[in-house]
């Protein structure tokens, strides 16, 4: 362009950085308050540096877990975690592209009924059906299960209102062209479909697994167990004792160990992640 | 909406069809419509008899001077909420998206937080604001500002504000970004040979160029506020202090927890269910308006 930009590029550092700032100064004060031990945090003196009980911290709650609160090691949690989110990506793919390819490739009676039964489910989050969604999941037996954790969350119509305005974008010549070469339903998916869609499933899977590893009210109710319930609900049961007792300095480490998987993911997967983000709220 | 090469059939079509509609059905259709009849329903305090009370419930919740609260709570959290998070969004992506060295960069380090569960941000930010041992508390006694928002409401609504406007901005940033980038140069090169400054150039021809991009965030910021920090508010204040920080899903939850007011749980979730469909029918109109644009 043909004004002078310096001042501008300066200002726009300067606000950048400031706002970089504020978007990390609460995770670095959570990773500081995560080396040092109680004392120091309960006395109001935490510095802004870390400390030297960064290994004592995270050992003690990877492998031991906290005395008081939640007992068991977060490791196992996190464990959890990762199986309710992986469930929920995978489950969620599954039964989209599955239900998307019927929408959009299949001329049958009931289609349009089929694509609204599950259109409006994206009008209801689980919040605000939780108690009725919890009566069933207990009539069904699986409080304390990975499929209780799960199952419930996928139904939602995301992922097939993505996969159908994917499928819509295939150019009709590619399957008359499987069709000349004898393909049928199931080779057409397998080999045409299914390959043209990688990226598409793998955006969805990014923004499903943090989605699915950050869920809070859902496992707070469906599991009653210690050895169930998942590392996001676990700092909650933390901190939720009186201020003395509370040993933040674990907690903290909780929450760090809470935000690296879906953090890394964002940041390792960043072209995914915003392709997915963009694509599923269209 | 149709293909015109296409495969006929019916046991396919719904073989494929049929884990959706198993799960939705039973997970979703299911309790959904039960709510709807537990609207209606009053059950004694024993929970031995339950009777059919058509609107009784809606009615006890709109003379309920709580769920009035609620209301009041809510219009001012996401009001809050939106204007903060979209505003100091949209500043930072206008700077990203000057072409400085480095703005890939800091595109990264401003998206991550939305990779952050809200429960877990909200206990960063009571951590920081905790009276006792809060870093930034500590700093605002020593200048001298009363803070306290375990007793004073207010306090407590500004601290889950800022925290659910924190987790947001990096999803607003990153629409603004892409908005910002599909607005042509071509446009703003000859408001430049126009000699229009940098300010009147934003006002005048990017700021409404991104106008679909702005309502568009801010429809799925409200329904963010309404439904995603319900993590935030849990793990800050529980709705406390006196239900100061109560908002409408967060009543859903307290009220029906423990199976005590079940029908009056029920029946708000009735009326969420409708605002969504209100706010979700708005969206598909500017969507379609979107497409003629």
């Amino acid at each position: 362009m043909v004004e002078d930009r310096r001042f501008g590029d300066f200002i726009a550092y300067v606000i950048l950085s400031i706002g970089v700032l504020i978007v990390a100064f609460p995770v670095w004060l959570t990773f500081v308050a995560s080396t040092w031990d109680a004392a120091t945090i309960i006395n109001g003196k935490l510095p802004l540096y870390p400390g030297p009980y960064f290994f004592e911290n995270y050992n003690r709650i990877l492998f031991i877990g906290t005395s008081s609160t939640t007992r068991e090691p977060v490791l196992g949690m996190m464990l959890n975690s990762f199986v309710m989110a992986m469930a929920i990506a995978l489950g969620k793919i599954f039964i989209s592209v599955l239900s998307a390819y019927a929408v959009v490739y299949y001329r049958f009676p009931f289609r349009m009924a089929a694509f609204w039964i599950i259109f409006v489910t994206l009008m209801l989050p689980v919040e605000v059906r939780i108690f009725p969604t919890f009566k069933v999941v207990s009539d069904l037996r699986m409080l304390d299960t990975y499929q209780g954790l799960a199952v419930p969350l996928i139904a939602s119509a995301t992922g097939t209102l993505l996969f159908r305005q994917f499928f819509m974008t295939i150019p009709d010549e590619l399957l008359e062209a499987s069709r000349i070469d004898g393909a049928g339903p199931f080779r057409f998916f397998k080999d045409t479909v299914v390959p043209l869609s990688i990226t598409t499933i793998a955006a969805l899977f990014v923004i499903q697994f943090i989605y699915g590893w950050n869920q809070y009210l859902w496992p707070l109710l469906v599991t009653t167990k210690d050895s169930m319930q998942t590392i996001v609900i676990a700092i909650k049961k933390m901190i939720v004792t009186s201020d003395a007792l509370t040993e933040w300095q674990l907690a903290m480490a909780t929450a760090m160990l809470a935000m690296l998987p879906p953090v890394l993911v964002v940041i390792l997967m960043q072209r995914l992640f915003v392709k997915g983000l963009v694509e599923t709220e269209k | 909406m149709q293909k015109n090469a296409y495969f006929t059939g019916l046991t396919v079509p719904l073989l494929l069809l049929l884990p959706q509609l198993a799960i939705t059905v039973v997970f979703f259709y299911w309790p959904a419509s039960q709510a709807v009849w537990q609207s209606f329903l009053l059950q004694d305090a024993f929970g031995t008899s339950t009777e059919f009370v058509w609107f009784e419930n809606y009615q006890a919740l709109f003379s309920d001077p709580g769920y009035l609260k609620a209301f009041i709570n809510t219009a001012i959290f996401s009001s809050f909420v939106c204007v903060l998070s979209l505003s100091i969004a949209l500043l930072f992506a206008v700077m990203a998206d000057r072409q400085i060295r480095g703005a890939e960069v800091y595109k990264t380090l401003l998206i991550w937080p939305y990779a952050v569960a809200p429960a877990v941000a909200g206990v960063l930010w009571l951590f920081m604001f905790d009276p006792s041992l809060g870093m930034l508390a500590r700093g605002l006694s020593t200048m001298g500002i009363a803070w306290n928002p375990r007793l004073n409401g207010n306090d407590a609504m500004l601290l889950v504000i800022l925290a659910a406007t924190w987790k947001q901005i990096s999803y607003n940033f990153l629409f603004f970004l892409a908005g910002l980038q599909s607005i042509p140069k071509s446009v703003i090169e000859a408001a430049v040979i126009d000699g229009a400054r940098p300010m009147r150039r934003f006002w005048t021809i990017i700021f409404p160029l991104l106008s679909p991009t702005t309502f568009f965030l801010l429809v799925v910021n409200i329904v963010y506020v309404f439904f995603d920090t319900f993590g935030i508010i849990d793990t800050i204040t529980g709705g406390g202090p006196s239900g100061a920080t109560e908002t409408l899903v967060y009543k859903v939850f307290s009220d029906g927890k423990g199976g005590s007011n079940l029908g009056g749980s029920a029946a708000q979730s009735v009326i969420l269910l409708i605002m969504v469909i209100g706010m979700t029918a708005v969206q598909f109109r500017f969507i379609e308006r979107k497409v003629n644009y």
